[in-house]
């Protein structure tokens, strides 16, 4: 069974690859793309059940056990962010079925989502710092040329400011693998998590350790090196930036959450104390870049940059309930988030426009449609009954127990700001009358973006109304990161046939 | 300024013609080496891309093309699939993934052979590096010729 854990990055690795061979058939490759990114899902479904029966679940390949060999290992954050990949992907599969030009599809336009979508799961699931660094490159590589794709002005000056961030950051994160290694002889997690302790290094873990939080916090785009993102994600057609806006953020802060619960855990109250810096000015920054835009999808952008923030206060704070917290964010945050680039795009599609000031109308000729938006749209703002509500109250809570108050205010305002951008592009977009030289298009819309935009809505008042499932798997990943001992044991020690 | 390919002088094609088959067959070379001594799939993957590339520089398009006879987005596919096969052999078999398998095989001409999955994912890796290093410069030999 151990291949489970591999299933994952293997279904869109063959995928991708079956999917070069299908070039000439657009056909084929977009029947690929929905079967490989089907087969990720439920790939990260079954390894989710068997990961919440069976705990931790670990893949020794080539059955060179660790440290010597790179081991694969699944915990429930692993398996959680796994199945949000899975959920985004095919979404994104979905959606870019009737919206993705022909020429993209002809340029290679599948292969490289599913190799991102590979890339990205690999990020989940390995255990050792240097295989991580591969599957940044992975998803990085992939993840540029999608973004440079459409050879528009603008996308290539985003795209030119993604690449040379995040090749930065990456060459910051080699240089301190390099440290690293120097230092303990051991990239492995859980045999670092063992080691390091043991290491009478006078603080020189710690501050490679910094350099580790600086290079995530780039790939994060948390303050304040964040705004590649804004700059970029709006230029790339709808269905890849939903795609980015879901995952490639999320890569980064699941690192920090993974490398500062297991390995860099020895000066806590610095490294955290960093983090929880980085984290208030992320939220409040971001929300208020937000408010200066008139484009939507840049206003969704520097608030998928707040939002940021509230991730890292999980982290930050390092109690149980705020990790918890943290990993619900996570979960409500995917496919909110996503869903709010995906709807941008259907509000481009009728208005033709993302510019606030040039749409309206929408809520008299789309009424269904307007719903739909207004869940995401509440959700974000922390409406209650919605996921967004759920998610926030749980980061204040951890904030009181923690008695920390400024980052309290700093939630607080963010919240303010949050619902303030989000209502202008409610009145703007929905309820002003639509200009008169644009009125709002008659035509149908295309049943997938229906499915993709009330699939993950749905998704969202599911998470809203049923808190508990999804809070308890939060809390037993929380704890699963606090005491990561069974981790360890089952990296370090896993059966071999 | 577009400079044409086929502007090329004699003393290249001459040397072209003679060292696309050397290096091609050094390129197998580094290939098969590769598992106990310095070479493999990467480097010589790199050496075959590079002797068509040559080639291409000292001819034309077409007949670079013609020397490779498949589109080179496919060499990536298939080189991606057969590194994959190698790694799920082990699975097949009862291991983990990755895990290397061996057969011994007698070979009329060549003797005594010691195969293993680790030259299938390096030929998987040669196919990978051949297709996307031709892909990049075919491309961009295209659009030099317009």
């Amino acid at each position: 069974m151990s291949l489970l854990v591999a299933l994952p990055f293997l279904i869109p690795m063959v995928a991708g690859s079956v999917s070069l061979l299908a070039w000439p058939s657009r056909r084929a490759q977009r029947a690929i793309a929905v079967v490989g990114t089907a087969g990720q899902l439920i790939a990260a479904v079954v390894l989710l059940v068997v990961v919440w029966n069976d705990g931790i679940q670990v893949l020794a390949a080539g059955a060179w056990p660790a440290p010597y060999g790179i081991t694969l290992a699944t915990d429930l954050l692993s398996a959680l962010m796994v199945l949000m990949t899975g959920i985004t992907g095919f979404a994104a599969a979905l959606y870019s079925l009737p919206t993705i030009s022909s020429r993209m599809e002809r340029n290679g336009y599948y292969p490289l989502m599913h190799m991102l979508l590979a890339g990205v799961a690999g990020v989940f699931l390995t255990t050792d710092l240097f295989n991580l660094y591969v599957w940044f490159e992975i998803l990085l590589l992939a993840s540029f040329a999608l973004l440079a794709m459409g050879q528009e002005r603008a996308q290539m000056a985003g795209a030119l400011k993604y690449v040379v961030l995040n090749l930065f950051s990456s060459a910051m994160f080699l240089s301190a693998l390099g440290l690293l290694y120097g230092l303990a002889g051991t990239l492995n997690m859980a045999d670092l998590a063992v080691k390091l302790p043991a290491l009478d290094d006078g603080g020189r873990v710690t501050l490679v350790s910094m350099l580790f939080m600086l290079a995530f916090s780039i790939k994060a785009a948390s303050f304040p090196l964040f705004f590649w993102l804004p700059a970029s994600y709006h230029t790339a057609p709808v269905a890849v930036s939903a795609l980015f806006a879901g995952l490639l953020t999320k890569v980064g802060v699941y690192s920090l959450y993974r490398t500062f619960t297991l390995v860099f855990t020895e000066d806590v109250p610095w490294t955290h104390g960093w983090l929880q810096v980085s984290a208030g000015f992320t939220m409040v920054v971001g929300a208020l870049g937000a408010l200066a835009q008139t484009d939507i999808r840049r206003t969704f952008a520097f608030l998928h940059v707040s939002q940021i923030g509230y991730m890292l206060m999980g982290l930050a704070l390092f109690t149980p309930i705020a990790l918890a917290a943290g990993v619900f964010y996570f979960a409500h945050h995917i496919i909110m988030k996503s869903n709010l680039f995906f709807l941008s795009g259907v509000i481009y599609r009728l208005g033709g426009s993302y510019r606030r000031d040039e749409l309206g109308g929408l809520w008299t000729a789309r009424p269904w449609l307007s719903l739909v938006f207004l869940v995401p749209a509440l959700s974000l703002c922390g409406i209650p009954p919605l996921s967004g509500f759920w998610g926030k109250l749980l980061i204040v809570r951890a904030g009181v127990d923690a008695g920390s108050g400024w980052l309290l205010a700093a939630v607080l305002v963010t919240s303010v700001l949050t619902l303030l951008a989000v209502m202008r592009i409610w009145a703007d977009v929905f309820w002003k009358a639509a200009p008169q030289d644009r009125p709002v298009r008659r035509a149908p819309l295309p049943v997938m973006l229906w499915v993709v935009t009330v699939g993950l809505a749905a998704g969202t008042l599911w998470i809203g109304f049923t808190v508990e499932p999804l809070w308890a798997l939060a809390e037993r990943a929380s704890a699963q990161l606090l005491d990561p001992s069974a981790y360890i044991e089952a990296v370090l020690s896993p059966e071999l046939p | 300024m577009r400079r044409d390919l086929r502007s090329s002088s004699v003393i290249l094609k001459a040397a072209a013609q003679l060292l696309l088959p050397l290096l091609l067959l050094l390129s197998l070379f580094l290939l098969l080496r590769g598992h106990h001594e310095p070479g493999g799939g990467f480097i010589g993957g790199l050496v075959a891309a590079s002797a068509i590339a040559l080639h291409l520089f000292a001819t034309d398009m077409r007949s670079a093309r013609g020397v490779l006879r498949v589109d080179p987005r496919s060499l990536m596919g298939v080189g991606l699939l057969v590194a994959l096969l190698a790694g799920i052999v082990g699975p097949l078999t009862g291991g983990p993934l990755l895990a290397g398998r061996w057969v011994d095989l007698t070979v009329p001409i060549l003797g005594e052979l010691h195969l293993g999955t680790p030259i299938l994912f390096d030929v998987g890796v040669y196919l990978v590096v051949v297709g996307s290093v031709l892909t990049f410069v075919l491309t961009l030999a295209e659009t030099g010729e317009g």
